[in-house]
């Protein structure tokens, strides 16, 4: 690596945090711990988002182009069950989990399987077509026009000291750190866990032994997909929906895995927790409409000096 | 064989001509609506082959390319609007701004050995990041848009780019026409041969002793620089510029959807995508009109099941499997 590009960068990345410090540093306390415990939380919606990019690139070895599409889907189904059924995003996290389930298993089996083998270039186009037909086809079914799904404790909070923090986000979180856990312990304890992870670490020595790849790819998108099916259910109690949003969520999942750590499923969690962190604070500190740009400036950095991630394994 | 090979590259050189004839006389015949058709289909075909440089030649998959439309967009109406300069003065300067964005990003991301995915992410990182910055570049307009004078209609004043749909037709009938030739050209070069050596196989070609670093550059060089001639023709076309627009993802997918459904690394295949996409999806645009229904988001959802066809069923393009069936040569993957 160019040791005088390296400098340029670090003098870069320096600078910026500089920038950021110097603007935050302006700001009264109170509202500086109420943004960063918000951000925090968010972060960890994010991160279950994220987590389910991680999962599916890390076994099956493919990006996922459509994961934020996916998940504003599944804010449409939150949406959508509020607004028919009234029905509680937290009671309608496990039947949209499981749809999701299915559909990223049938979509792993029909349509992405025999595509594993083919070049990086021809996956990403296969779901950049998925991606494109999703994001339009919510725009032709409910419009360019935002919903949200407003339960009745939407603006009830909880204050710990000077501190305000939404109630419904902090039950949102919860649920997320719950799922996450639960994931973790699904790959350490069950024997169908081991599989996929055996299916990741030496995908020969899987065939070797006997294991159906093709089954557990499926299953891991499927996975994949609840997760994310669930992160978009609570995400919808927290903003207002348009189609919109699937590109802007792919490209911070893709930022946040990066970040964390492209497959490596503690990188999501805390890739997540630190751009909800970072956008939280760069849209306090600068203007919300640019907070991204702080992801985005990250993202280039990560890619070049770190591109196994904050928190990944050194990789080839 | 030689023959055989020979009266092929006749005939098809035969249909090229008879093609760029057509292409000549169409303003005589084609009503407004056809002629704004065909010049998106030649913008298209342009942008896909500077595009198809890179990715199709060189194997570098850019999913930024709205970048450097954008930066040459705005560098010659800034030039135009703030200064009165010319676009044929002003795309010196977009097609320096664009090509010291490629230039940055290939430096970075060769040098530093990003390929594959991580490099159309780093792509897709610089562009995001740029069009966010324009959202708050106040000298251009912002986010609210930057708008370039519309003088009235019937005059042409090509000096400065400002006249009749026709005009612009021409413009981007040469454009297209001098892409097709300068792509031939380099495919047919000793650089087009490490181009597709490096696509190939990056590591046999580096131990053959290509410099895979230089040949990459050149690559996202040529392609930026040519891109950004197309971002001036956009600026000065539609006359109107917003960042969400012109920097997204979207306008980047638009570019590379003519040149993967025509045929990856071929000649024809830009050309043949954009053709098919625009005439298909404005046809479905007329169908739907005519029954009185309009559903945003129909056309792209069309756009995103004809890549997806294409992708499953046809991985080489459209153009190779059509070229056989023509009798223009074996069309072996790249001829």
């Amino acid at each position: 690596m160019p040791a005088k590009t390296l400098a340029t960068l670090a003098g870069i990345a320096a600078a910026l945090v500089a920038l950021y410090v110097w603007r935050l540093a302006a700001l009264p306390g109170a509202l500086l711990g109420n943004v960063v415990v918000a951000g925090v939380l968010t972060g960890l919606i994010y991160g279950l988002m994220a987590l389910g990019l991680s999962v599916i690139f890390g076994v099956v070895r493919v990006v996922n182009f459509a994961h934020g599409e996916m998940m504003t889907i599944a804010m449409y189904a939150a949406v959508l069950l509020f607004g028919a059924f009234r029905l509680d995003p937290f009671l309608a996290l496990a039947p949209v989990a499981v749809a999701f389930f299915a559909f990223g298993y049938a979509l792993q089996a029909g349509l992405i399987n025999p595509f594993v083998e083919r070049p990086e270039h021809s996956q990403f186009m296969l779901l950049v077509a998925v991606a494109i037909i999703m994001v339009n086809g919510l725009l032709m079914g409910f419009g360019p026009d935002a919903r949200s799904a407003q339960v009745d404790y939407a603006l009830d909070s909880f204050e710990v000291g000077p501190l305000v923090v939404d109630k419904v986000r902090v039950y949102a979180a919860s649920v997320a750190v719950l799922l996450a856990a639960g994931l973790f312990a699904f790959f350490r304890l069950t024997a169908t866990g081991r599989a996929i992870r055996a299916c990741a670490d030496n995908l020969l020595g899987a065939k070797v032994v006997g294991l159906d790849v093709k089954r557990y790819y499926a299953l891991t998108f499927g996975i994949g997909a609840a997760l994310v099916g669930a992160a978009g259910v609570l995400q919808a109690m927290l903003v207002d929906v348009t189609p919109a949003l699937g590109p802007v969520y792919t490209l911070l999942a893709f930022v946040i895995v990066i970040v964390g750590g492209l497959g490596s499923m503690g990188g999501a969690l805390a890739g997540g927790v630190l751009i909800g962190l970072s956008e939280a604070l760069a849209g306090v500190a600068f203007t919300p409409s640019a907070k991204s740009m702080f992801s985005f400036a990250l993202l280039i950095l990560v890619l070049l000096l770190r591109p196994q991630g904050l928190l990944g394994k050194k990789a080839g | 064989m030689a023959t055989g090979a020979g009266r092929q590259t006749a005939r098809a050189a035969l249909a090229l001509g008879g093609l760029f004839v057509v292409l000549l006389v169409l303003p005589a015949f084609a009503n407004p609506y056809v002629l704004s058709a065909a010049i998106l289909v030649l913008y298209f075909a342009y942008v896909g082959q500077a595009w198809n440089l890179m990715m199709g030649f060189a194997g570098q998959l850019s999913l930024g390319h709205s970048l450097y439309v954008g930066l040459g967009a705005y560098a010659s109406a800034a030039l135009f609007v703030h200064y009165g300069i010319s676009p044929w003065i002003g795309l010196v300067a977009a097609v320096a701004v664009s090509l010291a964005a490629g230039a940055v990003i290939g430096f970075l991301a060769f040098r530093f050995g990003i390929g594959g995915v991580y490099f159309a992410l780093l792509t897709i990182a610089f562009a995001e990041f740029t069009r966010i910055g324009f959202d708050h570049f106040d000298w251009v307009g912002g986010s609210g848009g930057f708008f370039l004078p519309v003088k009235e209609h019937g005059v042409t004043d090509l000096a400065n780019l400002r006249g009749p749909p026709v005009m612009f037709y021409y413009i981007a009938l040469a454009m297209a026409a001098g892409a097709f030739l300068a792509a031939w050209r380099l495919r047919a070069s000793r650089i087009g041969y490490y181009w597709l050596a490096i696509r190939e196989n990056e590591d046999a070609a580096q131990a053959l002793g290509i410099n895979t670093f230089r040949y990459k550059m050149l690559a996202i060089l040529f392609s930026s620089a040519m891109t950004a001639l197309a971002g001036v023709f956009f600026a000065f076309y539609y006359n109107n510029l917003f960042p969400e627009q012109i920097f997204s993802m979207a306008r980047s997918i638009e570019i590379i959807l003519g040149p993967i459904i025509g045929g990856l690394g071929t000649l024809f295949g830009p050309v043949l995508g954009a053709f098919v996409l625009t005439f298909l999806g404005d046809g479905l645009t007329e169908v739907t009109d005519a029954f009185g229904i309009q559903i945003p988001g129909l056309k792209q959802v069309f756009y995103g099941v004809a890549l997806l066809v294409v992708v499953v069923f046809v991985p080489n393009g459209i153009w190779p499997a059509l070229a056989r069936r023509l009798g223009f040569g074996p069309a072996k993957k790249g001829e």
